[in-house]
């Protein structure tokens, strides 16, 4: 198990094995995903109290929850390549932050076009939620600015991953303090109780599919990073030279 | 090497670079009014924004007298660490015996005194104008000199990071702007309260535990970005 574990550290076994796990990722994320969207977009039925307008939630809830994910796994990847200096950590943080950012925005993006209906306004200044994935938002274009700002690659992964594990300490602070800002000005917009189960097992499957999808789509950007990263050396330019002589 | 010289202590060795950097600031004093500058300024242009009448300025003042003192330190972050990284000073912190996050600390600590204690002792002329009563002046002050020294830390996280990058004025506050909102909202929010009649409330406590927070982790993220940005 650890040899293993090892094997995978090393950049040519990732990139070699890593390939193999994509399609057993893809298959669970399309099925689940595909029930998912069925299941809630169409056999579901419309809420009693938002008609038709609930059924973003089976987009918004997984991107919101995959946004604060993606978060951690950038922040631990950095930490875990800082302290024990391994260079895919690294890659894997550099891969995910862009992911992370992405689903940060379609939370946001979803979130207001339900509001627009249920709020009546595209953008509710007083939700606390709302306030904090814009934060977050704004520590990934923090993280990607800083990363992008530093030409050698090494000191850009350690100086970003101090800043992803800075935001780490903060971020529950954050949150916290959105809430308490957001009770000082007006009630807490309160979300009714129990779900039907025909609404809440679509919206457990596509929670679990998007995870599947996050992970393949991690695992190609990791493999893209990785190649870049070590397009100087040895078995990069072998591999290459073999795949031609395969044509 | 006959004679074995007496390292200086931790506490030596962080009380000198304060004096170095307060040395400094006192022979160019105009480094240190910048950002107050900057402060007055903007204190001023918001009220030519949003109309001068009272309870327009009595309603947003604490919220608008906290985005500008914030504003303000980010000012004066950028110099933290940029003229001694351009005259190899920060090089020699380095190489010192002393641990870094010592002299990360003495260095953060010279920052709150020339740039968070000038602002804090400006405020009151500022906050009178915005038709503050003397009680909300004193949250104001209480609130301020301990979100001040809470922006002084994690502002040296950010300026140890960009120390030496191109553009670093406009990335500075990309970094720190998103992680400093915290302590704007419950600042802001504590001067609101008081305004209306709360006196202390809890969010002094916060910043209070948000200062201690910040002075015992920072300092370590300060010296570990510092030596990742001059590898």
């Amino acid at each position: 198990m650890w040899k293993f574990l090892h094997q995978l550290a090393s950049p040519p076994h990732f990139y070699r094995l890593s390939i193999k796990f994509i399609p057993w990722l893809m298959l669970p994320a399309v099925v689940l995903i595909g029930y998912g969207f069925y299941g809630g977009l169409i056999l579901a039925p419309p809420d009693y109290q938002q008609g038709d307008a609930f059924r973003i939630i089976y987009i918004h809830v997984p991107s919101a929850y995959l946004s604060m994910m993606a978060y951690m796994v950038m922040a631990i990847a950095g930490g875990i390549g800082l302290i024990w200096r391994m260079k895919l950590q690294h890659a894997v943080a550099a891969a995910v932050a862009p992911i992370g950012a992405a689903f940060t925005f379609l939370a946001l993006a979803t979130g207001s076009i339900w509001g627009r209906p249920m709020w009546g306004t595209w953008w509710e200044w007083g939700d606390p939620r709302m306030m904090s994935e814009l934060i977050l938002l704004f520590l990934y274009f923090g993280y990607m600015a800083l990363r992008a700002a530093i030409d050698d690659t090494a000191k850009a992964d350690k100086a970003s991953a101090v800043l992803a594990l800075v935001g780490a300490v903060n971020v529950p602070i954050i949150h916290f303090s959105v809430e308490w800002w957001n009770s000082l000005h007006q009630g807490q917009t309160v979300m009714k109780g129990a779900m039907d189960p025909e609404m809440l097992y679509p919206l457990l499957a596509t929670i679990v599919g998007f995870t599947f999808l996050f992970g393949a789509m991690l695992l190609r950007r990791i493999r893209t990073e990785v190649l870049f990263r070590e397009r100087r050396t040895r078995w990069v330019k072998e591999m290459i030279l073999s795949e031609e002589g395969d044509k | 090497m006959d004679t074995q010289r007496e390292i200086p202590g931790i506490f030596a060795g962080m009380l000198a670079v304060i004096r170095r950097d307060l040395l400094l600031a006192w022979k160019r004093p105009g480094d240190m009014l910048n950002p107050l500058f900057f402060f007055a300024m903007v204190s001023t242009l918001f009220p030519l924004g949003t109309g001068p009448s009272a309870e327009q300025l009595e309603f947003s003042g604490p919220g608008v007298l906290w985005v500008a003192a914030l504003l303000a330190m980010m000012v004066s972050l950028n110099t933290l660490f940029l003229q001694d990284h351009e005259d190899g000073s920060l090089d020699q912190l380095l190489v010192s015996p002393q641990p870094l996050p010592a002299l990360a600390l003495g260095k953060t600590i010279a920052h709150w005194i020339t740039s968070g204690l000038p602002l804090v002792l400006v405020t009151p002329i500022v906050a009178v104008a915005y038709r503050m009563t003397v009680d909300v002046i004193g949250v104001l002050l209480l609130t301020l000199a301990l979100g001040t020294v809470s922006l002084s830390l994690l502002g040296a996280v950010g300026a140890a990071l960009t120390v030496g990058l191109h553009r670093a004025t406009a990335l500075l506050s990309l970094l720190i702007l998103p992680l400093a909102m915290p302590i704007l909202i419950v600042g802001a929010g504590a001067v609101s309260l008081a305004a209306s009649g709360e006196g202390l409330s809890g969010g002094v406590f916060f910043l209070a535990a948000y200062a201690i927070g910040a002075l015992s982790l920072a300092p370590f993220a300060t010296a570990a970005a510092l030596r990742i940005s001059n590898e």
